[in-house]
């Protein structure tokens, strides 16, 4: 066996020993990779805490968006790494996301070395379904050991298992386990290791002679469960990934042809031979009540999914959830907020005007601070999915709104994430990964920054309370204000709409698998798991997008900076004595000058052409440039460039009264028109002004394609609306 | 009969799945294969999808969906 390792894994063993064969290997001392393969909702993350102590690293698989984790198994007589596949139904494979666990199982993946062992966990009152990919884990050839887990559920139920036959009968471990309970996860530890060494399971599915021929005749190096993906999934990932190896393709069709002649035709004699051996091999060992007991999970769902009460409940849960992420968040960003502007104020105090000083307050601090704020919405968003999640109320929330997401060509499953970006699209973007299949995944990342976020409200109070009349309807009911802000939130869904169906259509267009999901019974959700989810989400976010995020606005805020020429600075002073200004008036003129001048300033002139079809003149067209990183710059740079200092809100009196008196250059009238304004609100309703943003859609994607793809279109569609816009409320005489 | 018109709390019979596509075969791995007890226990608010026990799970499936199924009678 030729070495797998590179040079930067961190493995301890000289590269010598690896040439060796595996018995021998564990033996040297380098920990054993046991993979956890099963069903979701079994229960497996909760046994990968009960084995690891709730120690979990996120593996990454190169060309993959899906995440396993690996962590070191505690309370063994040896070291043993467990490596936490996503939960499948089946070996079977579409995509390079559903082939992961297979060409993890049978060592496909070049950057990582194959698992030791396999550990099969499968719920207890589940056993059928669960041995259906049971039967193709035998098929791997690597030793097995096989974890029943949630006993105390299927007892609850009437429902026992005899694992001592079963284990008789397959010839491996068979361990009852309730992974809430860590005591019952020892004897486990003990069967995974002793069965680490030995030779693997000859238990099989019997699937039909003439397939074991053709198996053998296709690859003799392949495993067995790879093989029978390869020669059964017609159009399947194995396929594409055989002859993308160099597999002859020639060889494929004939043993097909083969296979077909012995009235194999493919799939559906596999799943038909696989459920006819679990059938068999569970004749027996499962003790069942007379009658199915109705359970309390069944009970709560008849109200839960109720076609009155149960919607009323979503919309009190998701508006709990809406509410939490805006209401509990905010006080804890304006607590960083505050917190990062003393330490500005604290720098200026501690170092001398300058460059260095702008560095560190307008770029570095405000940079970090500029990161660190999202960390409540995320904690919070996550924590609460989390909850829902594991106690299997997203499931059914899913279920019920499945066919109103059809409408925009999704499934229930992007129902709450997009909800989510309602408040921020960040780490409702992060929360996608609830999303199956891989298509509508990336859909919904790519629709979700078209929700109008909590970061576009300053421009539309700005613009709205500055333009908009303050008439109201119906007694004081309706006001023409808030038909407008709702308006701009609902711009942002009409566009979505349309985005989504055409991306669904084209690019992302494939054979749907279909909304087949599974609605687990309810339990009470983990603190620990709760806890660890959050930790997860929130490190993940600083270390990896954080970095990215300051890096751009540091960018932006040298571009802002430089060049800070003694020519501006004279003149400005020349005009502070002739038209007698006092000092903080200079100094809020002086700030307005260098950012004019900047390179930012002199972006903004450049793109004036650009801008001038839609009505907006340079400064404009600047601040929106300086809001390209993120969105509720624009206010306090619209302060800036009409000299008022940095210091303005949405809600000040003299940013309102600057931009209602701004006027054209050669006098031809108002800058800020009631066009002009809502061209504005409808810009940034549809652009993509947010790094933090484009950063996590390029995470989460695991390619620069897309936040690239993300960025030109939602700008470009953005442009063209709001030229739309203005022009229609020109038309329409506003 | 399809899966899809079978009324309320009457445990059927699978009998067929229809198709051979990827959408077939995966309802078949998840279970829908000759002779599994299967019975529609609810609908969702607007109708679609479905809330289904097939052996000792529940799932939710589209009406599209269940419409490939056909089913039998439990005899």
């Amino acid at each position: 066996m030729s070495c797998r390792c590179r040079a930067s894994d961190p493995c301890a063993e000289s590269h010598d020993t690896h040439n060796q064969r595996p018995a021998q290997l564990l033996v040297r001392g380098r920990p054993a990779l046991v993979a956890l393969v099963g069903n979701p909702n079994t229960g497996k993350t909760s046994l990968f805490n009960a084995l690891t102590g709730y120690r979990r690293h996120v593996a990454n698989y190169p060309g993959v968006t899906v995440e396993a984790a690996r962590g070191p198994v505690r309370g063994g007589r040896r070291a043993i790494e467990l490596l936490d596949l996503p939960g499948t139904y089946s070996l079977a494979a579409l995509s390079p996301d559903e082939m992961l666990v297979c060409n993890v199982l049978c060592g496909r993946v070049s950057t990582h070395p194959p698992p030791d062992a396999i550990l099969a966990i499968l719920d207890a009152s589940n056993l059928h379904r669960n041995f259906y990919l049971l039967s193709q884990l035998l098929e791997v050839g690597l030793p097995l050991v096989i974890a029943v887990n949630m006993v105390d559920v299927a007892a609850a139920r009437g429902i026992g298992v005899d694992c001592a036959q079963l284990s008789l009968r397959l010839g491996v471990p068979v361990v009852p386990v309730v992974a809430t309970r860590p005591r019952t996860v020892k004897p486990l530890i003990e069967a995974i290791e002793q069965s680490l060494g030995r030779p693997p399971p000859t238990a099989r599915a019997e699937l039909s002679a003439a397939l074991r021929g053709a198996l053998a005749a296709l690859d003799g190096q392949m495993r067995e469960a790879e093989a029978i993906r390869v020669l059964l999934d017609r159009d399947g990932y194995a396929e594409h990934q055989f002859l993308a190896q160099a597999g002859s393709a020639e060889r494929l069709r004939q043993l097909r042809a083969a296979l077909s002649a012995a009235g194999i035709d493919g799939s559906a004699a596999e799943v038909r031979a696989r459920y006819a051996w679990v059938t068999r091999t569970l004749d027996g060992v499962i003790t069942r009540p007379h009658a199915p007991l109705v359970t309390w999970s069944d009970r709560l769902d008849q109200v839960l999914t109720h076609r009155v009460a149960g919607v009323l409940i979503l919309a009190a849960v998701l508006f709990t959830v809406f509410q939490s992420v805006f209401a509990w968040a905010v006080p804890l960003m304006n607590a960083i907020d505050a917190g990062f502007g003393r330490l500005a104020v604290l720098a200026t105090a501690v170092v001398p005007a300058g460059v260095l000083q702008s560095l560190l307050c307008d770029g570095l601090i405000a940079g970090v601070g500029g990161v660190l704020v999202f960390l409540p919405q995320i904690l919070i968003l996550f924590a609460l999915i989390a909850i829902l999640e594991d106690c299997g109320y997203m499931a059914r929330a899913a279920y019920m709104m499945d066919r109103v997401m059809r409408a925009l060509g999704l499934s229930g499953r992007s129902f709450l994430p997009l909800l989510s970006s309602f408040a921020c699209a960040v780490p409702a973007i992060m929360g996608t990964r609830t999303i199956a299949d891989r298509r509508e995944r990336f859909v919904a990342i790519l629709v979700a920054p078209f929700m109008s976020c909590s970061a576009r409200l300053p421009v539309y109070v700005l613009m709205i309370s500055a333009f908009v009349p303050a008439t109201r309807y119906l007694g004081g009911w309706v006001s023409v204000q808030g038909l407008v802000m709702l308006g701009m939130y609902a711009v942002g869904v009409l566009v979505a709409v349309p985005i989504a169906w055409l991306l669904k259509r084209t690019v992302f267009a494939g054979p749907a698998p279909g909304f087949l999901l599974e609605l687990p019974s309810y339990k009470r959700p983990r603190l620990r798991a709760i806890w660890q989810r959050m930790y997860m989400a929130g490190r993940g976010f600083v270390v990896r997008a954080g970095t990215v995020i300051l890096l751009v606005n540091l960018v932006v805020w040298a571009l802002g900076y430089f060049p800070r020429s003694a020519a501006t600075r004279v003149a400005t002073e020349r005009r502070a004595v002739t038209e007698g200004w006092d000092q903080p008036r200079l100094q809020a003129e002086l700030a307005g000058a260098y950012l004019r001048d900047s390179f930012l300033g002199q972006m903004g002139r450049a793109i004036e052409p650009l801008v001038k079809p839609i009505g907006w003149d340079w400064r404009i067209g600047m601040a929106v440039v300086a809001s390209f990183p993120a969105r509720e710059v624009v206010v306090a740079t619209l302060g800036t460039i009409y000299n008022l200092g940095a210091g303005q809100s949405e809600q000040s009196e003299s940013l309102r009264a600057a931009i209602a008196h701004a006027t054209w250059p050669d006098n031809s009238g108002p800058v800020f028109t009631l066009p002009v304004a809502l061209s504005i609100m409808v810009f940034f309703a549809l652009c993509a002004q947010c790094a933090s943003t484009l950063v996590m859609i390029g995470r989460e994607t695991r390619s620069w394609l897309w936040p690239a793809a993300s960025f030109l279109g939602m700008s470009s569609i953005a442009y063209l609306a709001a030229w739309a816009t203005a022009a229609a409320a020109r038309a329409a005489g506003l | 009969m399809s899966l899809a018109r079978v009324p309320l709390s009457q445990p059927v019979r699978v009998f067929a799945v229809q198709g051979s596509d990827m959408a077939a075969y995966r309802l078949m791995e998840m279970g829908f294969v000759k002779g599994a007890e299967v019975e529609v226990i609810g609908r969702a608010p607007l109708g679609d999808p479905l809330r289904i026990r097939l052996g000792d799970c529940t799932l939710s499936l589209r009406t599209s969906e269940a419409a490939r199924v056909e089913v039998r009678d439990c005899a």
